[in-house]
């Protein structure tokens, strides 16, 4: 099977470990003088865009940014918890670039390009320099050196975090930085705006159609270049970990203009989110991985067993990941975890009222941090409650916030009993596809962070998203954009008059029209609720061909009816979230059909992508690396219609083998 | 449904900043203790759907207390009756059956209201650009442990820097002062050696983009701190107001 001809990622020639230096001493430059007559717009204002936008202004570029968010301060990036990796091997522990780069292609069950994911490993380092020299206060040790922690399918220790709150340091640093150029004027800020199509002229893409969303109107922004910064689509789900305004939307729209959608069946399940608590359920809340560190995650050894957890002896507990995984115990990846989970609730070990939960345990970790910290104070007569209040003070120091939102949102203490966790919906590994430039299909179009496909194969490991996003952001596109715009210097100002900028328009507003005059009977969030559900019943943690199958027939007609009776209340004409939540909804259930496809198609079981078909013995997923060893990349062909081509992916440095962790 | 509490609700409805609003009454039945505040707002919401009424408008977007974009003033008091909590990690089991809540949006000149329970806070924006930063370009940073900062230090600036904007602090104070928000701000960069540089003309600044937008003077009531969903300390503005004084005796500019 060789590479659709359609698909050149461009990955530069040579050894693994000098490709990303050579290109970026080689890219063609813009010269200053140029760059101020060149625009760029970025689309979010997440790690990604805040990062991209603020450097390409300090480069020079003439940017304008938008967000759907009443700020740029408040993209989802933000509630990222638990750390940011990078190969600084400060830890003195094995760490390196080349480790970093195989952890995460294995991580990513060999679905990810070697090219990209050893230039994310390079960058990892300047990107902690960067956000230490714009203020971001990470954790640190008494010596004032910065502190380190474990994540999942990694040995050494290599996470930066802060608290349970570093995407939102990482995010305010990266803002601090965006709002910096726009107080100089180099940034254009749009805030409550959103993207609601690409406009092409000559096969290039030459700006956006955007809505206010306070007044309503439409507006044309024409640009040199567009960034889509727009993160993942995990509310396809409906519940998911995503904020309540995560969309597809400026994706979808890219999408149907001829960028090509890549791997959208590759979705991550994250294992530790609260269990759902009843049908008014808006969204599902993450506990940090870094939780896994110090937590013991097990359910009883008899079926339903309906004793508190703190009241079921050691004896009788089954601590299955550290049975099953010896080597990597709780730390095993997200898909792995996940799917143990499922495996022992589906089997009837399930704990809680709806019997869809596992506990994940602090006691021992308590004990253990109390005796150290008498250790440390020369204290040896200590008592067992002093040992334990010592250690709910450690423990509150390294995850305080995450215990009291658990409490908050459950109204059980887990300083006193084991939390309660499902697997739940997170990030998106799939998306926009794009080269080593990052540039999409489209010409002059970018995706970046959570939006591409890129770095993380079929699964994603802990604390790697912050580092893409702004490896992206701050060290790749400022460099890899030169390639594409050192060929615009004689462009010129593109104007809006164009007559692509006024068909563009033109559809948006019918479509915005047509929402508004159905007047059916089903509101959008209804809709958005069904489809949900269909797609966590079929699309989710374990899929079959006839589910997948089903699944296809029920969007179709999910689509047709919401064509046909959705009800939106407002008016067009100023703020009206019912109308966003409308357009985000329509095209939700058009990805949804197109995840189910690629599910479909991939005759295999991958990291986050587990058909039901294709498992070892041991339930673990079975890969196919004969048939299978590509990403897809699909091609939309009109209305319920997509053409899948293939990029092989070619591993010169890795050996590929069956993933373990045991 | 699943919940057997029932509520009166009197929520502020307003079309935009230009016209008048008022309160409207409503009565929910069925809700769960276990649905966090805005849940029960969603409900209520498709309760009006239903009966072909405009839904009410209001921010909110992760729902997991750190992006700050929700800002209900609930009970006279914004975020509700809870100390540390956002309105969306609010739950019903807060509130007894029976209950009359009432709801409106932050009210501040600074913060126009936009339509019912959504305001502007661009104002906030505009203080960061003003100075909220560290003037570093990509890309000049040195090893980051080339740097040691004392724990101590670290951890005091990372509480002043949990700060979500979400501008409780504003619409809890009776001056409609930004203080809380603008000195947690200053405060982080001040207690790290890498915000040194700028110290003095970020103060400068910062204060001075907070009084052009329209914000009050502090007259250390300190309802901004115990409001504060993420319980910044009002020690910050002790803090911002040294910075500031010292800045303006050695102002060289502003």
């Amino acid at each position: 099977m060789a590479t659709s001809s359609r698909l050149d990622a461009k990955i530069p020639q040579g050894p693994l470990e000098t490709k990303w230096n050579k290109y970026r001493s080689s890219v063609p430059l813009v010269n200053p003088a140029n760059k101020r007559n060149l625009e760029i717009i970025v689309v979010g204002t997440g790690l990604a865009g805040a990062s991209a936008a603020a450097t390409l202004a300090e480069l020079g570029y003439s940017v304008k940014a938008f967000c759907f968010q009443d700020s740029p301060r408040r993209a989802h990036s933000i509630a990222a918890q638990g750390g940011i990796n990078a190969a600084k091997n400060y830890q003195n522990d094995g760490d390196s670039i080349y480790r970093l780069f195989y952890d995460t292609i294995k991580g990513g069950d060999y679905r990810a390009r070697e090219g990209n994911v050893h230039r994310l490993a390079e960058v990892s380092g300047n990107i902690i320099d960067q956000c230490v020299a714009a203020g971001v206060p990470f954790a640190r040790e008494y010596g004032g050196l910065l502190s380190n922690r474990s994540f999942g399918g990694t040995q050494v220790q290599r996470t930066f975090y802060a608290a349970g709150q570093t995407g939102q340091q990482l995010l305010l640093g990266a803002y601090s930085g965006l709002q910096r150029q726009v107080g100089m004027g180099t940034v254009k800020m749009y805030n409550r705006h959103e993207m609601l199509d690409v406009v092409n002229i000559d096969g290039k893409c030459r700006g956006i159609i955007a809505r206010n969303l306070i007044s309503g109107e439409l507006e044309r922004h024409s640009a040199h270049a567009v960034l889509l910064c727009t993160g993942g689509y995990g509310n396809v789900f409906y519940l998911s970990t995503n904020a309540m305004g995560s969309n597809v939307t400026a994706a979808w729209k890219a999408h149907k203009r001829g960028a090509f959608f890549g791997n959208p069946c590759f979705t991550q399940i994250h294992p530790t989110c609260i269990p759902v608590s009843g049908e008014h359920q808006s969204k599902l809340t993450l506990m940090s991985e870094s939780l896994r560190n110090d937590g013991r995650i097990w359910v009883p050894k008899g079926k339903n067993d309906t004793r508190p957890g703190s009241e079921i002896p050691e004896s009788e507990r089954d601590y299955y990941l550290e049975r099953r995984y010896p080597a990597f115990g709780n730390l095993v990846p997200r898909d792995i975890a996940s799917r143990a989970a499922k495996e022992r609730c589906d089997a009837g070990y399930g704990v809680g009222a709806s019997k869809l939960a596992v506990f994940l345990d602090f006691a021992a970790a308590i004990e253990r941090y109390g005796k150290a910290e008498a250790n440390k104070n020369n204290i040896h007569n200590a008592s067992d409650s002093d040992i334990i209040a010592w250690g709910k003070a450690v423990v509150k120091e390294k995850y305080g916030n995450l215990f009291d939102m658990y409490k908050q949102i459950t109204g059980e203490d887990p300083y006193e009993v084991p939390m309660r966790i499902y697997p739940a919906v997170h990030y998106t590994m799939g998306g926009l596809w794009v080269d080593y430039n990052l540039m999409t299909t489209v010409p002059g179009l970018y995706a970046l962070g959570e939006a591409n496909f890129s770095d993380h194969g079929a699964n994603r490991l802990g604390a790697s998203a912050l580092m893409q996003g702004l490896a992206d952001g701050y060290f790749v596109i400022p460099y890899t954009i030169g390639s594409y715009l050192a060929n615009e210097i004689r462009t010129g100002k593109i104007s809006t008059d164009h007559e692509a900028f006024v068909t563009t328009e033109k559809e948006v507003k019918d479509r915005i029209d047509k929402l508004m005059s159905i007047q059916g009977n089903t509101s959008p969030e209804v809709f958005h609720r069904r489809l949900g559900k269909i797609m966590w019943d079929k699309c989710g943690m374990a899929r079959n061909e006839q589910g997948l199958k089903e699944a296809i027939v029920e969007i179709r007609e999910l689509r047709k009816e919401f064509w046909s009776d959705v009800k939106v209340m407002g008016t067009a004409n100023y703020f009206n979230p019912e109308l966003d939540k409308a357009n985000r909804v329509a095209d939700f259930i058009e990805l949804g059909e197109l995840m189910c496809l690629d599910a479909l198609t991939r005759n295999e079981s991958c990291g986050g992508h587990f058909r039901e078909e294709y498992q070892t013995e041991e339930g673990e997923a079975l890969r196919d690396d004969e048939n299978y060893m590509y990403v897809s990349a699909w091609e939309n062909k009109g209305t319920e219609e997509w053409e899948l081509h293939r990029e092989d992916l070619v591993y010169e440095n890795i050996k590929i083998a069956q993933r373990s962790y045991k | 449904m699943e919940g057997n509490m029932s509520l009166s609700l009197k929520v502020w409805r307003q079309s935009n900043k230009d016209t008048a609003g008022g309160f409207e009454n409503y009565k929910l039945d069925h809700v769960s203790p276990d649905m966090s505040f805005l849940e029960m707002f969603d409900v209520l919401n498709e309760q009006l759907i239903e009966e072909g009424k405009e839904p009410v408008a209001f921010d909110h977007d992760c729902r997991e207390g750190i992006c700050g974009a929700c800002s209900m003033y609930i009970n006279g008091r914004p975020h509700g009756p809870l100390r540390g909590v956002t309105t969306c990690q609010l739950h019903m089991r807060s509130f007894n059956d029976g209950d009359t809540i009432v709801v409106e949006p932050w009210r501040a000149k600074a913060f126009p209201v936009i339509k019912d329970l959504v305001v502007d806070r661009d104002s906030f924006d505009r203080v960061i650009s003003a100075g909220g930063f560290i003037s570093v370009n990509t890309g000049n940073a040195q090893d980051a442990n080339s740097l040691p900062i004392p724990k101590e230090a670290a951890d005091e600036a990372f509480s002043a820097a949990a700060c979500i904007a979400c501008g409780a602090c504003v619409a809890a104070c009776k001056n409609a002062s930004a203080m809380l928000f603008v000195s947690a701000k200053i405060s982080q960069l001040a207690l790290l050696p890498q915000g040194q540089a700028e110290r003095s003309i970020r103060a400068e600044k910062m204060v001075a983009q907070m009084d052009a937008e329209g914000f009050g003077n502090c007259t250390n009531t300190g309802a901004c701190s115990a409001e504060c969903p993420k319980e910044i300390g009002q020690i910050n503005i002790a803090r911002m107001n040294r910075e500031y004084l010292g800045a303006k005796f050695s102002s060289s500019a502003v």
